[in-house]
């Protein structure tokens, strides 16, 4: 069994770590959808939605977030696959998972943003009656994401960079690939973990940059 | 009516009309509950509740019909939304922070309402809102953001913003209270003009006395959520009868 590091054994994991990357940058986009709408969905029910649903959205949210995202997609993989629907993918129901989790994140994001729009916009906007869609349509979401964008961004790259966690339920992501080859050729992890590594940063690093431009604009904006 | 918020009763027993068209002027020390009035009359807060309405009152009448109440099954409960929708259309606000929406240009701040509440066309609108403006003395900024205005701009369109809506009654809060002294006039002046010009009625909470007697046809002066005396502007100002009055109007004047 080879031990050290070998550009051949580099050149014929690359395809299959490939493959693992694309299949993260579609969770991503997948999770990273659920994200960003049910986190603003539990935002706004959590403030505006009738008494008996609060309480427990946000008791639901809360537990969401205070346990581990392995946890939560063992559990989730494992109530689906035999009480629900054996044949549900392993990738539509972790990143379900995964969006969901960080949902629990983005909507305390959203919330901060709702948070720190001044009393007056509200008051404003009873003063000249308008209707509640428009008052959030038009005034309290658009105010909201110019001060919650940076942050769930951010959140979006925290999760992009925690795909790898649904290997466990078989999702083939780029740490499942590695190991998949390594099963099969005995050799190749270090390779295919570094090259993931890699993949990670060179994709992470130019978004993470971008949205630090995007909050230093926002800041110097007029509205 | 009353109104407490927890231990503290800012309103008491307080009962007053006012006729339409007529312009009052509310002054008094801060805390003795003038702004409440306003945000009662613009649902920003509930009158405290009484038991029973008919006898104890407590209840905010507009245009001869109940306004903090409405009427259902023959007796009066608090207002719902919905009725409250209704019945606040009739009236506009203007605030000492002026409250524009920053993430509209000033025209849309001036056309919003107008389109979504009024159902206006969006030309009628922007037709409004431009006349408007003009009136204020900003045809020239619609394009432009709150924030790159002066507070004295701001303010000026939060005026057009709320007479876009053309209410029967105007609320004004302290609206030169958070100004540059510099830019107070433009505002006052443009508020004389208002009041020269339509008939709209209008409650005024200010700390300009210059203004109070030139505009208003009654000064109230509360205390502790009171009304301690109120008469013509004349009489209050040259003439104030209770202590509690001299005694605030030389504190204000000398200022």
């Amino acid at each position: 069994m080879q031990t050290g590091w070998s550009n051949e054994t580099l050149r014929e994991i690359f395809p299959a770590i490939w493959d693992g990357f694309i299949v993260v940058l579609q969770v991503t986009l997948v999770a990273g959808i659920i994200a960003i709408v049910v986190g603003l969905l539990v935002a706004i029910g959590e403030r505006n939605g009738p008494a008996w649903l609060r309480r427990p959205l946000s008791l639901v949210f809360q537990f969401i977030r205070n346990t581990p995202l392995l946890v939560q997609v063992l559990i989730v993989w494992t109530a689906t696959s035999l009480y629900i629907n054996p044949d549900w993918s392993a990738f539509a129901v972790g990143s379900t998972v995964l969006g969901l989790h960080y949902a629990s994140y983005t909507s305390e994001s959203y919330r901060a943003g709702i948070d720190a729009i001044p009393k007056g916009q509200w008051e404003a906007a009873t003063a000249l009656n308008l209707p509640s869609h428009r008052v959030w349509g038009a005034i309290v979401l658009p105010q909201m994401a110019r001060r919650s964008a940076a942050a769930v961004g951010n959140w979006i790259i925290a999760m992009f960079k925690e795909v790898p966690t649904l290997f466990i339920i078989g999702v083939m992501e780029m740490i499942a690939e590695a190991r998949a080859f390594q099963g099969q050729h005995y050799t190749g992890a270090v390779e295919g973990y570094t090259l993931a590594g890699l993949l990670f940063l060179a994709a992470s690093y130019p978004v993470a940059v971008a949205m630090r431009r995007l909050e230093n604009r926002l800041a110097k904006s007029n509205f | 009516m009353d109104k407490s918020f927890g231990d503290l009763k800012v309103l008491d027993e307080l009962s007053f009309r006012v006729d339409p068209g007529e312009r009052v002027t509310l002054i008094g020390p801060s805390g003795s509950g003038k702004t409440t009035i306003l945000r009662l009359l613009m649902t920003l807060e509930t009158v405290t509740p009484k038991a029973d309405p008919e006898a104890d009152g407590g209840v905010v009448w507009v245009e001869g019909r109940p306004y903090s109440h409405m009427e259902k099954k023959g007796r009066l409960v608090p207002a719902n939304e919905k009725w409250l929708r209704q019945r606040r259309s009739r009236v506009g606000m203007v605030f000492q922070q002026f409250n524009l929406f920053p993430n509209m240009k000033v025209l849309r701040n001036v056309t919003e309402a107008q389109v979504h509440v009024a159902g206006r066309s969006k030309e009628e609108a922007e037709a409004k809102a431009l006349s408007l403006l003009d009136l204020v003395g900003l045809a020239d900024k619609t394009g432009e953001y709150p924030s790159r205005l002066s507070g004295g701009q701001q303010q000026r369109v939060a005026i057009a913003r709320a007479l876009a809506m053309d209410p029967d009654i105007l609320l004004l809060d302290e609206v030169t209270s958070a100004l540059d002294p510099e830019l107070v006039a433009d505002v006052l002046a443009v508020l004389r003009d208002v009041a020269a010009t339509t008939s709209i009625t209008m409650l005024c909470v200010t700390h300009e006395m210059g203004f109070a007697r030139d505009v208003s046809d009654r000064v109230m002066m509360f205390d502790s959520g009171r009304i301690v005396e109120q008469g013509p502007p004349e009489a209050m100002f040259s003439e104030p009868q209770e202590a509690r009055t001299q005694d605030f109007l030389r504190a204000v004047l000398a200022e």
